[in-house]
């Protein structure tokens, strides 16, 4: 494959922060869940 | 009175599903984009880089319109739902984070086709500009006050910012620009692509908008359990200022005495 360095560069970043975006959300939201009361949550 | 119960659990059923398809979408890209579909005639494999850069592109443009919207119903909307303001929050910061990948992937796909990373492009420049007034977006919504204030503040800028998206995307055709036209989208019908290259391409969009929504109903939901926090705090802080209050004039009472 030509230019398989910058190709993969595309894919890892991309795929990577997105990863990273989402663990952040779920641990972030873990974290804050087991403060707030479920009278606050109205997904709950 | 009733005992508070603590659920530390944000998904749903919803968002479970939405992010398995998204997963599954996700596997779909990276498969197709570099094992499954052809070289292009012209560019060769930098043309993988498409089946990233375009669903980027178009996620960041969704959220940022997505965002207006929301400020949009909150603005006129009669009781000023929070709601609203957190999930224009909730995705102008998805679109920040897409947008500033859709710079970085076209940065690193200019290199191979045109020879730089960058180029005082009129595309490649209003993009830049939509991601710094989206960056000064979010810094406004930092500010200190009330969530209202936040919520008005912020929903006007929305309302100002989104105006750049036309902008953006029609650069490419009011200016001489190196960045191609629209390939799909071009408005006379024909595509002209592969099969199995269209289909990775619109796999991807449907992939990444699906990964938009997931974290947009997450990032709000996190949003809204810091407002919770924040309201329960300033509460607290108040209950406790009231407290010294009576405290001091028992105090003085006492002393009167």
């Amino acid at each position: 494959m030509d230019h398989l360095g910058f190709i993969a560069a595309v894919y890892g970043v991309t795929f990577a922060v997105i990863t990273a975006l989402v663990v952040r959300t779920v641990l972030q939201g873990r974290e804050l869940a087991s403060k707030v009361a479920d009278k606050d949550k109205p997904w709950t | 009175m009733e005992a508070q119960t603590f659920t530390a659990r944000v998904a749903t059923p919803t968002t479970r599903l939405v992010g398995a398809m998204s997963l599954v979408s996700m596997a779909w890209v990276v498969i197709g984009g570099l094992i499954v579909t052809p070289k292009d005639v012209n560019q060769g494999d930098a043309v993988r880089i498409m089946y990233v850069h375009v669903p980027t592109a178009w996620v960041a443009y969704l959220a940022f319109i997505v965002t207006a919207v929301a400020s949009a119903c909150w603005l006129l909307s009669r009781k000023h739902s929070m709601g609203f303001d957190r999930v224009a929050g909730a995705s102008a910061e998805v679109g920040v984070i897409f947008m500033a990948m859709t710079l970085l992937s076209g940065s690193l796909w200019g290199r191979i086709t045109w020879g730089t990373f960058w180029a005082w492009d009129p595309r490649l420049t209003t993009t830049a500009f939509l991601l710094v007034t989206y960056i000064g977006y979010l810094a406004v919504r930092g500010l200190g006050g009330s969530l209202e204030q936040r919520a008005r503040r912020s929903a006007v800028i929305a309302l100002l910012a989104v105006l750049e998206i036309p902008l953006v995307h029609f650069s490419v055709l009011m200016w001489r620009s190196l960045h191609q036209k629209a390939s799909v989208l071009s408005g006379d019908g024909d595509i002209k692509m592969d099969g199995s290259m269209l289909t990775t391409l619109l796999i991807g969009v449907i992939g990444f908008t699906m990964t938009f929504a997931w974290l947009v109903l997450h990032r709000q939901r996190v949003l809204a359990m810091q407002d919770a926090m924040q309201m329960t705090q300033l509460d607290a802080a108040l209950r406790e200022r009231a407290n010294e209050n009576a405290t001091e004039s028992t105090d003085r009472v006492e002393g009167l005495k």
